[in-house]
């Protein structure tokens, strides 16, 4: 019973996998991507991992298995935030669409 | 405008095709793999494992393609993380509990080369 | 010196999941190595050290602050997959500018995760004189300072405030 609700586990965390990719293909620039892609790929690896959890049981394997989802989740978004930052620093544009950019706004002085 | 719209559903159409049979390929048939025979779900664990290579081979498109130097390392990021649960995997399908040692030395090396090459992108050194 | 024993306490706990089943040969090297982290990276993790003895913090990050924060993260993906899938692309996305009251470390580092983990946000830069932060928006609903900072950072700010202010 329990490797059965780990194996559904398992299958959620690959389609929001290939979600978070299909996003990383179809968004059109580096910010948008940035958000699909951290959110929906940490989310389905942390299943991923926790569904192994579930399957091994408590062994060395899945004491493992939790650790590094806490790492994960802590990890990620400091990564994330990283690129975004140092992106805009860089001087990597807003999509055309985009509606308001106060970042660029308040940092015209400092430059 | 019109046209843009149009030509944007079709591009949609023509990918969501072209997904909906590589997943029919990969799901049709059981695929040869070099796993231990014995296990009672792992018809599923490798077509999933399957499933994976292929949003992996969508983040080397990125890498391949991407416009500016953020893109890759966003890709280069999301690969780092998705390896982790390739390797999550190959403990379950092995049955070896070394490879998930493998996913956790990956996630370290992965975060500390993200945080390098955004201070590198950014263009400042790393006394701050 | 309090928070050098935190963190040697820490290490070692970590060390002995990670070498699990633990026996003694484990934990002697454990120890060893655990000290000598504590040793060199003592002060810098752990500034305010009596902070950690008030147990009801652990009590509101475990009820408050765990089940808004996986709920949040379980709404984002399926919003992130719903933008992705369909054929229009319906995002609407810039930089807005958002107020907190926060002020130690942790909790702006914990709002800062949190903000990008849940639907449609993402932290671009943080400003700690100001106490300001900016976020892109992936579907922008208020360009002002207050209104975006009432979507935004309100779920998150009273509870964080609790716990680690």
């Amino acid at each position: 019973m329990i490797d059965f609700i780990g194996l559904i586990f398992i299958c959620i965390g690959f389609a929001f996998d290939v979600f978070g990719c299909l996003g990383l293909v179809r968004l059109p620039d580096v910010y948008n991507r940035l958000q699909a892609a951290t959110k929906c790929v940490t989310l389905g690896t942390c299943s991923i991992l926790f569904g192994t959890f579930l399957v091994v049981g408590v062994t060395s394997a899945g004491i493992k298995a939790l650790l590094c989802m806490v790492f994960l989740i802590l990890t990620s978004p400091v990564a994330a935030h990283a690129v975004a930052r140092g992106a805009h620093r860089s001087g990597v544009k807003l999509w055309a669409g985009s509606v308001i950019d106060k970042y660029a706004e308040d940092r015209e002085g400092e430059v | 405008m019109a046209t843009n719209k149009t030509m944007k559903k079709r591009s949609w159409l023509i990918g969501a095709i072209v997904l909906a049979a590589i997943l029919l390929l990969i799901l049709a048939r059981p695929l040869p793999f070099l796993f231990y025979p014995d296990l009672p779900y792992l018809a599923l664990l490798g077509r999933a494992l399957y499933i994976i290579i292929l949003a992996c081979f969508m983040c080397l498109y990125r890498i391949f393609k991407g416009p500016t130097g953020a893109d890759r390392i966003v890709a280069i990021d999301i690969l780092g993380i998705m390896i982790v649960g390739l390797c999550a995997i190959l403990t379950i399908s092995t049955a070896r509990p070394w490879y998930i040692d493998i996913g956790i030395a990956w996630a370290l090396q992965s975060f500390i080369s993200t945080l390098a090459l955004s201070k590198y992108l950014e263009g400042r050194g790393f006394e701050e | 010196m309090k928070s050098r024993i935190i963190l040697f306490l820490v290490a070692l706990l970590v060390w002995s999941l990670l070498s699990w089943v633990p026996d003694w040969q484990h934990l002697l090297v454990g120890i060893f190595v655990a000290w000598f982290v504590a040793f060199i990276t003592g002060d810098l993790f752990i500034r305010r050290a009596h902070v950690l003895k008030h147990f009801s913090r652990y009590w509101y990050f475990v009820s408050l602050y765990l089940p808004t924060f996986l709920w949040e993260c379980l709404k984002a993906n399926l919003d992130v997959a719903f933008r992705v899938l369909h054929p229009n692309l319906p995002i609407n996305p810039g930089i807005v500018k958002v107020n907190t009251s926060l002020k130690s470390d942790t909790a702006l580092t914990f709002l800062a995760n949190s903000i990008t983990l849940t639907p449609g946000t993402l932290t671009v830069d943080i400003d700690k004189d100001n106490n300001v932060l900016y976020v892109h928006w992936i579907d922008v609903q208020a360009k002002d300072v207050e209104s975006a900072t009432k979507i935004v950072v309100e779920r998150f700010e009273n509870i964080l405030r609790r716990i680690f202010d």
